[in-house]
């Protein structure tokens, strides 16, 4: 019996290996896409890359306004990822096996968090600019829905990685439940959380970029606008200054988890 | 004087398998008494329905003349400041520090903004220092739990329960994960909590010679039922095979 279901596991791996294959022929055929002319037609858009999107003196004079735009974009995804990640550790908490009050705010908590997760940060971006139009508090609102879900998610799971131990430890001294969670569970499962919290904020100043190529905010509007005006020279200069800000806030967060961990 | 009285106990999760089963025992303040048998005998269920870790299905559990099954929230906490525990994994917070791991036995004696905002009194910091310095590791106070030995960080989880300044301390597995010299140092350090300061201890072990060794008396679980309770030099060869079942035990000692 069990050396039958020995043999059957063995072909597991095969089997679902060959699924992916036929799944993958399928769908391009049903999609009509061809691998090897998608292949040839990447010599194509390289040449133009090179050919359209350099820097050029006269695209540098623009520096200053996308600067001040890259600028907005950058501090939106932070408090948009700060804030979030405050409502999230609540979220966290209250969603959390070992942390939960109970099953009712639990429940409530996982059902956010996978409703805001779920959908992704684009279509909120256009679900919320129907009804609050154009401006910054639409694409701060698209970007604050999505964190949410995703930080309650992660923050779940670092408080039940981190503190099952300690916490019933603490709750057989009799510590109540503020006790437990500012002694045993912050402490535990901060290094972790932080660490989210930085990589949200790397992943939002990437999404920011779409974000406000959508809701018409920030560096993703002066990308829109320098793009369909084909001025590709100034698009050029908004990409490289965008490569060069997550590359930055990459370096920056990688020294502070240093620090913290 | 009877501190712990278990009348007809019975456990079980999800209602399927009992885990325990209509399980009596009495325990006297000052008994150093441990529990053995083998993994999934109930052992650490049975320690957790003492200070309700774990709810009650049936039966009683008095300890102090105070019914543990019916007790409210506030009353349990009362009672869980009584009864100190000690874990096989320690259960610390490994980035705090010693002192900080110490202090949270009293957690149980504070107000909410008290424990939050770590407001401990002269005496109770004091009074963790010399703990500190009867298990001998003062001098780790300000280091962080994580880069402590398995042993002293058991030490460390010593300290906390005492602290507390319990009636009975319950000891699951607490040399399990440790080396033969650290497990002789934390049964030493045990066997004296309940010789100098009176407090009673109940140990899960899992080995019967240790077992024999330190405690005043032994019970024997298997399956969630008492199959031996008595004093350990009375607890015969077949008795600890039909604990262990004999198979299992010929495999250990090969």
């Amino acid at each position: 019996m069990n050396d039958k279901k020995m043999r059957q596991s063995r072909w597991i791996p095969m089997i679902s290996l060959i699924i992916i294959i036929v799944i993958t022929y399928a769908s391009a055929t049903i999609t009509e896409f061809n691998f090897i002319e998608g292949l040839a037609t990447i010599p194509q858009a390289l040449s133009w890359i090179v050919a359209n999107l350099f820097i050029t003196q006269e695209s540098l004079e623009k520096l200053p306004t996308i600067l001040v735009k890259l600028n907005e974009t950058i501090f939106m995804s932070i408090a948009a990822t700060t804030l979030a990640a405050v409502v999230s550790l609540f979220l966290g908490l209250m969603g959390s096996k070992t942390t939960k009050v109970n099953n009712v705010f639990s429940v409530i908590a996982r059902f956010i968090a996978s409703f805001s997760r779920n959908i992704p940060v684009v279509a909120w971006s256009l679900i919320l600019l129907i009804s609050f139009g154009q401006n910054s508090i639409t694409g701060f609102l698209a970007l604050f829905v999505g964190t949410l879900g995703f930080l309650t998610r992660a923050f779940i799971e670092s408080i039940d990685e981190a503190s099952v131990s300690s916490v019933e430890a603490l709750r057989a001294t009799g510590a109540n439940y503020f006790h437990i969670v500012n002694k045993a569970v912050i402490p535990q499962s901060l290094p972790q959380m932080l660490s989210w919290i930085l990589f949200m904020i790397e992943t939002n100043i990437r999404s920011a970029t779409l974000v406000g190529i959508l809701t018409g905010t920030g560096i993703g509007y002066v990308f829109d606008l320098y793009y369909k005006t084909l001025n590709y020279n100034a698009v050029a200069l908004v990409t490289f200054t965008i490569v060069i800000a997550v590359i930055v806030i990459d370096l920056i967060s990688n020294r502070i988890r240093k620090v913290i961990l | 004087m009877t501190l712990l009285q278990v009348e007809g106990l019975g456990k079980s999760y999800e209602s399927e398998t009992q885990v325990l089963k209509n399980v009596n025992f009495e325990v006297k303040t000052g008994e150093f008494v441990s529990i053995i048998g083998p993994s999934g005998a109930g052992k650490s269920t049975l320690l957790r329905c003492i200070n309700r870790m774990v709810e009650i299905n049936e039966g009683r559990v008095l300890f102090n003349n105070l019914d543990v099954g019916t007790l409210k929230k506030k009353e349990l906490r009362k009672l869980r400041t009584d009864i100190g525990m000690v874990f096989q994994h320690y259960n610390l917070v490994p980035r705090l520090t010693v002192i900080e791991n110490v202090l949270h036995g009293r957690f149980g004696y504070k107000t909410t903004m008290q424990g939050i905002l770590g407001r401990f009194t002269e005496e109770e910091k004091e009074h963790a220092f010399f703990l500190l310095q009867k298990l001998g590791i003062e001098d780790h106070a300000y280091k962080r739990c994580d880069q402590l030995s398995g042993g002293q960080q058991q030490r460390v989880g010593i300290c906390r329960a005492l602290i507390q300044d319990p009636k009975l301390i319950l000891c699951d597995e607490p040399i399990a994960s440790l080396d033969p010299n650290s497990s002789k140092v934390i049964m030493d350090h045990l066997k004296s909590i309940t010789t100098e300061m009176g407090i009673t201890c109940l140990v899960n072990l899992h080995q019967v010679e240790v077992a024999q060794d330190y405690s005043d008396r032994i019970i024997g679980l298997k399956q969630g039922e008492i199959v031996f309770d008595g004093m350990g030099r009375l607890l015969r060869e077949e008795q600890i095979n039909h604990i262990y079942g004999t198979e299992l035990r010929e495999l250990i000692t090969v």
